[in-house]
């Protein structure tokens, strides 16, 4: 029992984490050092899990949905239209707890959408999500009539840039986030309901799971997590940029998704990890800016380092870890 | 503000931005056809809406046809304004090839076409001219300012440079990096991308501080874009230094919200991208029209540089209903 805990918390995801880290550290010396400032924390450790938390975010919500064997493409435009929606209530003078419940509300409208599309239509998760994906961020352009919309409401700006106990706000509200739905989907039945499904709906339909409800209800937590992300990176430059907000970060929660080692074929998933593997790509992020690499090297940089952290999960480099290990043990025994 | 001085500065817009010579006066009731991108940015839309005043001014009924950033879309257009028979017809190209056929058919049915913002590689004689910014030239005025500025004093200078590998972020940096060479005084240390948004601006902005010693070291900051000098002047608040003073901003573009910030003393200077692509493209065909005048093949807009100095609250104003 003992023995597998410690090898739950010695798994690839935490470990790159903190090669990750650690690479950071070796280029830029100060990267750990944290300081107390104006009622904050601040570094570039702290910069990591505040730049995180959107695609953090996003992966909570996107790995129910890829749990269940889907994909959720429509979170960055979703981000766009809800982020406009919180922007242009606070300018026309609603309160922010207004604007961010309207917001909140549109986004887990757009998951009921792409639920229903999903689930009702039987539609192809890739193909009715990218629906809103490409209309979406039309309807943000609309919604601002295709300027940023600033703001200076200061409720509504601490989403984004304010801090609790030292913490940037966002990055607690990931943290909060991710407790509350990995309890929910751990202390009920829902998650093991959400892993039949993606292994089998078929099957899980017939076992008596209300597979239809359970995909419309991943895809509403998806636009509603969406929505959160939105919210937070509007408040973040006080402005709502319908046409850059979120753009490609769908891709990225995707990524954190598998890097987490949730498969895209649906079933065995983890939200947790799922938010490591969000860490993951911020903390190189980070790196490469603190760093001072060429821009020009970015990606490359980027792809390298997650071609690496994909391979040591593939099963084939497990195959072979193991194919050593047998080895040694069989020596030994001789 | 008052409505009578919110009116008098829209008078004095409307005579900034569409003086209209008398010499222009046989534009008036000709039909032009606009093919334009999109609305992809603000700036886009400001060139929209004053290509739109401009016509109006002149009198020129004015067809728009947005082509959502697709070239299929603007070759449709053009051959719907040939097929119409149209005077003229303005084209902002969405890429810079695939214009041959589509040019041939506009000169064979006489019409003459002007590019704006961006050019074409088509023959030259498919055209009557283009207006454009000259990209390099604006790179440079923002790094002649700074050079002004800090005289004799050592600067380390960060950029945030436009999305990698776009043209007005390779020529943008050239520029700045013509203007200050030889100035040892001056120098870039660190570069990075900003992909022309806020929130990356604030991003990368933010790694700087930290890698330069908390933003001490840092004394200014040259951004390809004003969104992303918006954005960076956040990341400067929320380190605890003041914009503009402990770290100066330069930045391109001349869009509403740099003025705004320049009211509030936190940004420098500015370089601005016109939006008024339209008012020299009138201006040539009304010339061509008149006597056969050919203009110049490529007309050069002005970078013009904005400070403090130059009224930041009135350019806010003026700017602020362009749909920026």
């Amino acid at each position: 029992m003992k023995r597998l805990h410690l090898e739950r918390l010695a798994n690839p995801q935490l470990l790159a984490l903190v090669a990750v880290l650690l690479i950071n550290w070796a280029l830029f010396p100060n990267f750990f050092r944290i300081s107390w400032q104006d009622g904050r924390l601040f570094g570039s450790f702290i910069d990591v899990l505040n730049r995180g938390a959107p695609v953090a975010i996003l992966a909570i919500g996107m790995t129910g949905v890829i749990a269940t064997k889907g994909v959720d493409l429509s979170v960055g435009a979703i981000m766009a239209v809800c982020g406009a929606v919180a922007a242009t209530m606070v300018v026309a003078g609603y309160p922010t707890p207004i604007a961010v419940v309207a917001a909140l509300a549109v986004g887990i409208a757009c998951g009921l959408w792409n639920g229903f599309l999903v689930a009702i239509l039987d539609i192809q998760p890739i193909v009715a999500t990218l629906v809103l994906m490409v209309a979406g961020r039309g309807i943000a352009q609309l919604i601002t009539e295709g300027s940023i919309v600033t703001f200076n409401e200061p409720s509504l700006i601490f989403i984004g840039t304010g801090s609790f106990l030292g913490f940037p706000m966002a990055a607690v509200i990931a943290l909060v986030l991710m407790i509350l739905v990995t309890l929910l989907v751990r202390r009920t039945a829902i998650g093991l309901f959400i892993q039949a499904i993606g292994v089998n709906r078929a099957a899980a339909s017939l076992a008596g799971i209300h597979s239809r409800m359970l995909l419309v209800l991943v895809y509403a937590l998806s636009g509603f997590c969406a929505a959160i992300a939105g919210i937070i990176v509007a408040a973040d430059i006080r402005g709502a940029d319908a046409n850059n907000s979120g753009l490609w970060l769908e891709l990225d929660a995707i990524l954190a998704v598998v890097i987490g080692g949730t498969s895209l074929l649906g079933g065995k998933f983890s939200i947790p990890l799922a938010v490591v593997g969000a860490l993951i790509i911020q903390a190189m992020n980070t790196g490469i800016l603190v760093s001072g690499f060429r821009p020009e090297f970015n990606l490359i940089v980027k792809a390298g380092m997650i071609i690496l952290i994909l391979m040591l999960q593939s099963p084939l480099v497990g195959n072979a870890a193991g194919f050593f290990k047998r080895d040694t043990r069989q020596a030994g025994s001789k | 503000m008052t409505i009578i001085s919110k009116l008098a500065i829209a008078a004095s817009l409307a005579t900034a931005l569409t003086s209209v010579s008398i010499a222009q006066e046989n534009l008036s009731g000709l039909v032009v056809g606009f093919s334009q991108i999109g609305s992809e940015s603000g700036w886009r839309a400001a060139e929209t809406s004053v290509t739109k005043q401009q016509a109006e001014a002149l009198g020129i009924d004015l067809k728009f046809a947005d082509a959502q950033q697709k070239q299929e879309n603007q070759i449709k257009a053009i051959r719907g304004f040939i097929a119409q028979g149209v005077d003229a017809i303005l084209v902002a190209p969405v890429v810079a090839t695939g214009w041959d056929d589509v040019l041939t058919e506009a000169k064979e049915a006489e019409i003459p076409v002007i590019l704006l913002d961006r050019g074409v590689d088509a023959p030259e004689d498919l055209y009557l001219t283009s207006v454009a910014s000259d990209q390099v030239k604006e790179g440079r005025v923002a790094g002649e300012w700074l050079v002004a500025e800090v005289g004799d004093a050592d600067c380390k200078i960060v950029e945030l440079q436009g999305t990698v590998g776009s043209t007005p972020a390779i020529n943008r940096k050239q520029g700045f990096e013509e203007a200050i060479a030889g100035h040892a005084n001056l120098t870039i240390v660190r570069s990075q991308t900003g992909d022309f948004t806020r929130a990356k601006g604030k991003e990368v902005m933010e790694g700087f501080i930290k890698a330069e010693n908390g933003g001490a070291d840092i004394c200014a900051v040259y951004a390809h874009n004003d969104d992303m000098a918006v954005g960076a002047i956040q990341a400067i608040k929320d380190a605890g230094l003041k914009p503009g003073t402990d770290i100066k901003v330069v930045s391109i573009d001349a869009v509403p919200d740099i003025f705004a910030a320049m009211v509030a003393g936190e940004a420098n200077a500015t370089v601005e991208l016109t939006p008024n692509m339209a008012g020299p493209a009138f201006e040539a065909l009304s010339a061509y029209l008149a006597d056969g005048t050919e203009p110049e093949k490529f007309i050069i807009t002005e970078s013009k540089l904005y400070t403090p100095a130059d009224n930041p609250q009135g350019e806010y104003d003026t700017r602020k209903g362009l749909g920026y």
